[in-house]
């Protein structure tokens, strides 16, 4: 392992992602502000939504943000550079073993998740006015967090190297808007205890445990065991990695 | 000092087709249709192209290397397997003591590749480009600060340094390219139809700056489709097509390959018949041809050695010679002497 190389790949991702600082910020805090005003502030101001809601839709906001960020900030570069110009090759050709380009490309990609949800904290409280009631586990937090910036940063290597530049509508379409939808972001996971068979199909969506992770270590309202949550992020985290190291090795060689 | 290379029984089948304009295509619709269109609708998900048929080759330390033949001949595919870029489907390759596929990073180190189609990072400005390549390999960053300037200079990109390298032209990405493979003052430099693409003067700056980096004792593998310029830039050769190797040697040695080879195009004040059958009796003259008895072809095995027997017997016949072109066989020749056909296509 060469952590010069390694260290230079992630200052050249650390450059390019601070050169498009605004936009990827206005890209990854838009969305979040418009949902929390109109959820947690339009609604339960004019008495639609009760305001505890609010503390139930932060975390759920906050989780969308990160999987977001992460998928977007590894898949999209790959999926360019993958393309004919084979712009990945500038970075194949460093000296060092070519999974470990992967794992840089997760590294960055979990950096820019983890600044996304955290910027979203205060950028969401502030749009709901107060009435978020925090209770904060850093500890579990903290670990969540790494947990769901990997999953999503992960999850962008093996999409970035199973699709085509034609596919990225799709992308977001089948497989980003269902999860954000049956991801428990904007209620809790109990809350589908009506709809038996929807609760068990949506365990395999890894949003789920994303929201209800930052939900119990961030706020008391209703949700999943934490040791489940992270046991089931760290699962899914493997499963991920090892899906796109490999599409990523077999890509990245003709 | 200086870094050699080895091929031994590469064997490349590609199962997938190329991705679409992928490798600045080289399709060969020669190699697609010698799998048999009957057989090919049978198994039609058996896709299978042979780029690289057994090739072993040796580019010695300190040459330059010239790898020669027309489009979809294997030429990139063999690039591609010397710099770790391209998996060998049996058959092994070494830059220096390094196996390229068993010590990928240390043969990494060893090589610098200007791809057939520019890869830069979209992404950086020139400047930032041969930066971070220097920080990829290693470099200081004072060390990495002049060798950009130096390279940029050199490449005559100062100007447009700190431009973002996806609104260059065509040229511009070619030499920002070559730089960019130099910047890490690599022992062995790839070149994939470098010159493809330059305008003339680029194209001699190029050249110049080659045979410059080969005078350092670097080795230097190109590949191109133009004879002239694998006749002046390289020591050696391999002709290449359908991923064999036809021939190899140094120009003159192929050129000389050719029975007959040589053109003597003399001009004399009179060149009556029994000059003629003079020059037809000189060792290594294959034919002789004249029109108008002032002019004469002579087809032989040699240029220059011929001159003097042939000054002497003008000189016997009473006429003199007034004008020599020597054409010495080229390597087009060459390439239809053992295919058959056109490098041109
Ligand atoms: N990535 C690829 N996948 C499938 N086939 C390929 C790929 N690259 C090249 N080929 C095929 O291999 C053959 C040799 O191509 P190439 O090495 O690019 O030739 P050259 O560089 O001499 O033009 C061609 O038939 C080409 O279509
Ligand atoms: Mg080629």
């Amino acid at each position: 392992m060469n952590w010069k190389t390694f260290y230079a790949l992630l200052s050249r991702d650390g450059h390019v992602a601070r050169r498009n600082l605004l936009p990827t910020l206005l890209q990854n805090l838009l969305q979040p502000l418009l949902l929390t005003f109109v959820f947690g502030r339009i609604l339960t101001a004019g008495g639609m939504m009760q305001a505890g809601y609010k503390t139930v839709l932060l975390p759920g906001v906050m989780a969308i943000s990160m999987v977001i960020a992460g998928v977007q900030a590894v898949a999209m570069p790959l999926i360019t550079e993958f393309q004919f110009t084979r712009e990945i090759e500038d970075r194949l050709l460093a000296p060092m073993e070519i999974g470990w380009l992967a794992v840089e490309k997760i590294v960055a990609g979990m950096v820019q998740a983890l600044v996304a949800g955290l910027v979203v904290i205060p950028a969401a409280w502030l749009t709901m006015g107060s009435g978020v009631h925090f209770s904060f586990r850093p500890v579990e937090f903290a670990v969540v967090c790494l947990l769901v910036a990997m999953f999503s940063s992960a999850g962008g290597l093996a999409l970035g190297c199973s699709i085509g530049p034609t596919q990225i509508g799709l992308m977001f379409s089948l497989v980003l808007a269902p999860m954000m939808m049956f991801g428990c972001a904007y209620y809790p996971w109990s809350f589908l205890s009506k709809f038996p068979v929807l609760q068990y199909a949506v365990l395999i969506n890894p949003l789920v445990y994303a929201s209800e992770g930052l939900r119990g270590t961030l706020t008391q309202s209703d949700h999943m065991n934490t040791m489940v949550v992270i046991a089931a992020l760290a699962a899914i985290n493997v499963v991920l990695l090892v899906v796109g190291l490999k599409k990523f090795h077999s890509k990245a060689v003709s | 000092m200086g870094i050699g290379i080895r091929i031994e029984n590469l064997r490349k089948v590609y199962d997938t087709p190329p991705p679409s304009a992928a490798r600045g295509g080289g399709f060969s619709f020669m190699a697609q249709r010698s799998a048999g269109s009957k057989e090919k609708k049978e198994k039609k998900k058996k896709f299978e192209v042979v780029a690289l048929d057994d090739i072993s080759l040796e580019m010695r330390a300190g040459e330059v290397f010239g790898l020669l033949g027309p489009n979809g001949a294997g030429k990139s595919t063999t690039i591609g397997v010397l710099t770790t870029r391209t998996r060998p489907t049996s058959g092994r390759a070494f830059i220096g003591e390094f196996d390229v596929w068993k010590e990928q990073v240390k043969a990494k180190r060893l090589i610098g590749v200007v791809p057939q189609r520019p890869n830069l990072d979209f992404a950086l400005t020139a400047r930032e480009v041969l930066l971070f390549h220097g920080a990829y390999f290693g470099q200081s960053s004072r060390e990495r600060e002049q060798k950009t300037q130096t390279l940029l200079e050199q490449f005559k990109l100062t100007e447009r340094a700190d431009d973002m390298v996806r609104n260059f032209s065509g040229g511009m990405m070619q030499r920002i390219s070559i730089a960019r493979a130099m910047m890490h003052d690599p022992q062995v430099l790839f070149l994939d139809e470098p010159s493809a693409g330059l305008d003339p003067q680029t194209r001699l700056l190029l050249w110049e700056i080659v045979r410059e980096y080969n005078r350092l004792g670097k080795t230097i593998v190109l590949t191109t489709h133009d004879m002239a310029e694998a006749d002046s830039l390289c020591h050696r050769l391999a002709i290449i097509d359908h991923g064999r190797i036809i021939s190899q040697g140094t120009p003159q040695e192929l050129k000389a390959s050719i029975p007959g080879g040589y053109l003597l195009r003399l001009r004399f004040d009179r060149a009556p018949e029994e000059l003629l059958a003079v020059l037809r009796s000189l060792p290594g003259v294959t034919e002789v041809r004249s029109a108008d008895h002032i002019a004469a072809d002579v087809y032989a095995d040699r240029g220059g050695p011929l001159i003097s027997s042939i000054v002497t017997a003008a000189q016997a016949a009473g006429a003199e010679l007034h004008d020599v072109h020597i054409a010495e066989p080229s390597l087009e020749t060459l390439f239809l002497h053992h295919t058959g056909r056109s490098l041109r296509d």
